[in-house]
């Protein structure tokens, strides 16, 4: 068995920006492995602009802001395995992959990172009524048919769920020449980015039904409509308000899911919220020597921040290669979330590894709010609080919490309350 | 000339054309829709059962005993794995343990053995997560659980290995007696004639009963609705578990599947329209509710797909195999409800014997092969076998379906065997590519790709399931207007 030093699962923009920085760290061993034919992970498909605002200061397309990572990562000579699955990862780091070229490939690697990406919710988990024709697809993989292959995978569109991805689809679609009839959000506000509302739907003049969803599949061998209807305050249909929407394609943007099969299988601890493995501040799990990054970690709306925790990442890899002796279990502080936040990420800080002057902690809420009120407390009250305006579960969190406060204290709970300390 | 014609490619008629494999005939088997088991075959509850439900002296009771026994053999021969994991019948109160005692009785009678009825504490030391109510169990364990498309297919392709024809997309239209004592079957492309017709349509067994001038029964299709369960959750249980039964159905079980999901289902609700297969809202709360009873922590957020089957329930309610005493020639096997799964290997039988009895000439062939190996199941295999066979045919390093873990290598011989998959489910049911957590939506782009190639059709002409199922509705650019606009209309 071969030992590696530093093995990256997915060469999205995770893997491939943390394998970059790994080499600036001086990591001199860095394999990146990917089952696609080439790298770049979901941004391969995601041809719209709106990536790299903040890591490169331009507006770049998902292959071009991909392109500017595989590129560095050619320059550093870093080795990327396509075409190859990993089917095993264990929690001492040994890896089982396979391909057509070489069959099993077995690796023992020092660190390994985890950048898996995501995955989408589908129909089955969210159990909408009626039949099981064709032309039921979630948004990506509709996404891959027009971008990737070069098809159409409907004429007469009706989207259910408002996340990013479906409302780029929306355009895309329509731009392609489908008609968009609809898309049906059963919450009373959308999942996707304020930008992506504006820009996909109101501009190509798509409804938007808040508080609606879909109550029934038509059509045997091909989706023939759809039936729509309003929900009440518990989500629940009304069915008088039932409605028939004719249409040959129903596409689904009900969330994405953190991939963490291999995580599982490395009895990585994963937190039921985020769907991902649970990290301190350097982003190692709970099992030492495995870090992760990206969407395995959290389901990210904005790239830049993929590729920034993902240095983090890197850079905790590179300190663990580096160390010379094996650490007893580390002393570490929870953080959790509190009243109005659904997850807080980093969720514990390990107190005896490497500490910024300052920490970032990156967070949803529970629901939209115009003002709020983020509040860090301990054992001791309130150590730290901030105003923050427009907030959006769809627009992640995030703040800068300093070290002291982080050393001082031996649990923090982060909450958000709604409105403002001087009520304005 | 045709010796016998089967109508219907369930496992009912997969079954019949097998075992007619063995002997020099030439038979045909037509099939209305683009693969075998696309009817009830392939959304039941797939538990072979033990032989107590059915009341003694019916065919039901009689058949269910002796197909059970069958069971190891066939999937032996068929290489079809099939587990006998025993199942229970729970009382979740007092009273309900008088009907274990009259089931216990009942299927003595049917001469299950063994069978026995287990204490509160036996029960919770074999299912620890079942309702802490419980009281006591009918527990049988011979009832197994296998992959019921699996086992059609499987038969199919060793009938056709055997010299049975088998046409797809032919839904018979019309069946007559012709004035020389043969009978005539029409589809819409072909005619056959032949001495003996066996009806095996399942659902549609009456319709085609009158069509041929035969006996008159009715069937009416009964509805079961199911969810399915992540196999991250297979440790939820271990055995079929069924509750105490009521006068019209055996009751919404918890049931592990042969490929390490579970599921729970099914209610039981007649309907009209016999192509119904939708899901309800009411029927998965319905089904959700009954099965708490008995596994009160279901990990609902963990459910991946719904379905649902039709029974297809006479009015003799058992099942109708005989031949027909108007039509000479033309055997009815139909209303073939619960268990036709588990009597599948005697139904067959007792239809070769009326054949005979019918004036059928059997010579058993001597070029009969019994044997059929399943596609490399690529997930099962241990490291050595992998390497080997991903040596022999780079495909099956080549992974396609990412929660299940199947290859191109298994994807394309699902396609090329004898009655090889044409479709994404066709596919689906061979290698499993798309029953896992993500429902497709990573494989179904690439094993369309590989049905394109392999088939040498346009992707545009790949299907779901047969025709007017296909999955693509053109190339990017061809919607939009000649003048460059998009699309206003
Ligand atoms: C459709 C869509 C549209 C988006 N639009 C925008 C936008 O406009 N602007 C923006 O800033 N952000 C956008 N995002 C968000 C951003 O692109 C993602 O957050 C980012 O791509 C996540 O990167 P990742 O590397 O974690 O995952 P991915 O890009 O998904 O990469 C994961 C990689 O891991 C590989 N992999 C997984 N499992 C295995 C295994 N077992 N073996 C081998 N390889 C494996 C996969 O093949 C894949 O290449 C969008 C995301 C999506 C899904
Ligand atoms: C909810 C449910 C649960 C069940 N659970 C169990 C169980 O656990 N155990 C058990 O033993 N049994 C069970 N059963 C019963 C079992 O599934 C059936 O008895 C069995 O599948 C019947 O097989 P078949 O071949 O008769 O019918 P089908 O599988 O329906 O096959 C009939 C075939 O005939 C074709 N056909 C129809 N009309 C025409 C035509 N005009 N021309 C050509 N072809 C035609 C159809 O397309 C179909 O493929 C269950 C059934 C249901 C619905």
């Amino acid at each position: 068995m071969r030992v590696r030093e530093l093995v990256i699962i997915g060469g999205g923009p995770a893997g491939l920006s943390a394998a970059v920085e790994a080499k600036k760290l001086g990591v001199e061993d860095v394999l990146i492995i990917d089952r696609e034919s080439e790298p770049g992970g979901i941004l391969k498909q995601c041809i719209h602009t709106g990536f790299g605002l903040h890591v490169f200061k331009e507006e770049l397309t998902g292959p071009e802001y991909a392109e500017r990572f595989i590129a560095e990562a050619q320059e550093r000579g870093i080795e990327i395995m396509l075409d190859t699955m990993v089917i095993e990862l264990t929690d001492d780091r040994r890896i089982l992959a396979v391909n057509s070229r070489d069959g099993l490939v077995e690796l023992k690697a020092r660190a390994v990172i985890l950048a898996m990406g995501c995955r989408e919710r589908t129909r089955g988990a969210i159990n909408i009524p009626g039949f099981r024709p064709s032309g039921i697809f979630t948004a990506g993989t509709a996404q891959y048919f027009i971008n990737i292959e070069g098809y159409m995978p409907g004429k007469e569109v009706v989207i259910l769920g408002s996340g990013d991805v479906g409302l780029i689809m929306a355009r895309h679609l329509t731009l392609e020449g489908a008609k968009v009839k609809c898309v049906a959000e059963i919450m009373p506000y959308s999942n996707g980015l304020t930008r992506n509302i504006v820009q996909c739907l109101q501009d190509f003049n798509i409804p938007l039904l808040l508080n609606h969803t879909v109550v029934n599949i038509h059509g045997k061998k091909r989706v023939e409509g759809v039936t729509i209807a309003e929900v009440d305050l518990n989500r629940k249909p009304r069915m008088e308000t039932a409605r028939y929407v004719s249409c040959d394609t129903l596409l689904l943007s009900v969330g994405l899911i953190p991939e963490n099969e291999l995580s599982r299988m490395a009895k990585v601890q994963i937190d039921e919220v985020t769907g991902g493995p649970v990290v301190d501040q350097s982003m190692q799990t709970t099992i030492e020597g495995i870090f992760a990054c990206g969407n395995v970690l959290h389901v990210h709306d904005v790239v830049d921040l993929v590729t920034i925790e993902a240095r983090v990442a890197a850079r905790g890899a590179a300190d663990f290669l580096k160390q010379k002796k094996k650490r007893i279990r580390p002393a570490t502080v929870p953080v959790i979330p509190g009243e109005g936040l659904r997850y807080v990420l980093p969720q514990r800080i390990d107190l005896d590894g490497a500490l910024e002057e300052t920490q970032n902690f990156f967070m949803r809420s529970v629901k939209p709010m115009d003002r709020g009120r983020l509040l860090i407390q301990s054992d001791r009250g309130v150590v730290m609080s901030k105003n923050l305006k427009f907030i959006r579960p769809s627009e992640m969190i995030s703040i800068k919490v300093k070290r002291e406060i982080l050393q001082q204290n031996n649990c923090l709970k982060i909450s958000l309350c709604e409105g403002s300390e001087n009520g304005d | 000339m045709t010796d016998v014609v089967i109508i219907g490619g369930g496992v009912v008629g997969c079954m019949i054309a097998r075992e007619l494999s063995r002997f020099d005939l030439s038979v045909v088997l037509l099939e209305k829709e683009e693969d075998v088991a696309s009817g009830t075959s392939k959304a039941n509850s797939a538990v072979i059962h033990a032989g107590y439900d059915a009341k003694p002296g019916t065919l039901k009771a009689q058949l269910n005993i002796r197909g059970n026994a069958l069971f190891d053999k066939i999937c032996d021969e068929l290489d079809v794995p099939f587990k006998r994991i025993g199942s229970l019948v729970v009382a979740v109160k007092e009273d309900d343990v008088k009907e274990l005692e009259k089931l216990l009785e009942q299927g003595k009678a049917n001469g299950v053995s063994p069978l026995k009825i287990i204490s509160k504490e036996e029960l919770f030391e074999l299912e620890p997560n079942i309702n802490s109510k419980a009281c006591a169990a009918l527990y049988a364990p011979t009832a197994g659980i296998i992959n019921p498309f699996e086992l059609t297919v499987a038969l199919a392709e060793n009938a056709a290995q055997n010299g049975v024809t088998i046409r797809f997309n032919s839904p018979v239209v019309d069946v007559k007696a012709c004035d020389d004592g043969m009978m005539m079957v029409k589809t819409p492309h072909e005619t056959f004639h032949s001495p003996f017709v066996i009806n095996a349509a399942g659902l549609f067994a009456d319709e085609i009963s009158q069509m041929a001038g035969a006996e008159a029964y009715t069937i009416t299709p009964r509805k079961g609705e199911y969810l399915i369960f992540d196999k991250r959750c297979s440790d939820m249980i271990n055995m079929v578990i069924f509750p105490t039964p009521t006068k019209f159905s055996k009751g919404i079980l918890v049931c592990p599947t042969i490929d390490g999901n579970f599921f729970i289902g099914p209610n039981s609700n007649d309907i009209e329209d016999k192509h119904d297969t939708g899901v309800t809202s009411e029927g998965i709360d319905e089904i959700i509710r009954g099965a708490r009873r008995l596994v009160p922590g279901l990990p609902l957020e963990n459910v991946i797909t719904s379905f649902a089957g039709l029974r297809a329930v006479s009015n003799t309610n058992d099942f109708i195999i005989e031949a027909s005493r108007k039509v000479k020639g033309f055997i009815n096997v139909g209303g073939i409800q619960s268990p036709g799964l588990s009597s599948a290997p005697a139904i067959a039988e007792m239809v070769i014997e009326i054949l005979q009895e019918e004036g059928l000439t059997l010579k058993e062939k001597n070029n009969f092969n019994s044997r059929r190996n399943r596609i490399y199941p690529f997930r099962e295999l241990n490291d050595e076998e992998r390497k080997k066979l991903i040596r022999h045919n780079p495909a099956y390093g080549h992974v396609i379906c990412r929660c299940e873990t199947v290859t191109e290598g298994e994807i394309v011989d699902a396609i090329r065997r004898p009655v090889g998959a044409r479709s994404l489910d066709g596919i689906k049911r061979r290698t499993r590519a798309g029953l896992g957590r993500c429902q497709g939506g990573f494989c179904s782009p690439r094993v369309i790709k590989i049905l394109s190639r392999e088939l040498g059709i346009s992707p545009l002409k790949v299907t779901k399931c047969g025709q007017g199922s296909e999955i693509l509705k053109g190339r990017t650019k061809d919607f939009i207007d000649s003048d460059g606009d998009f699309n206003e209309s």
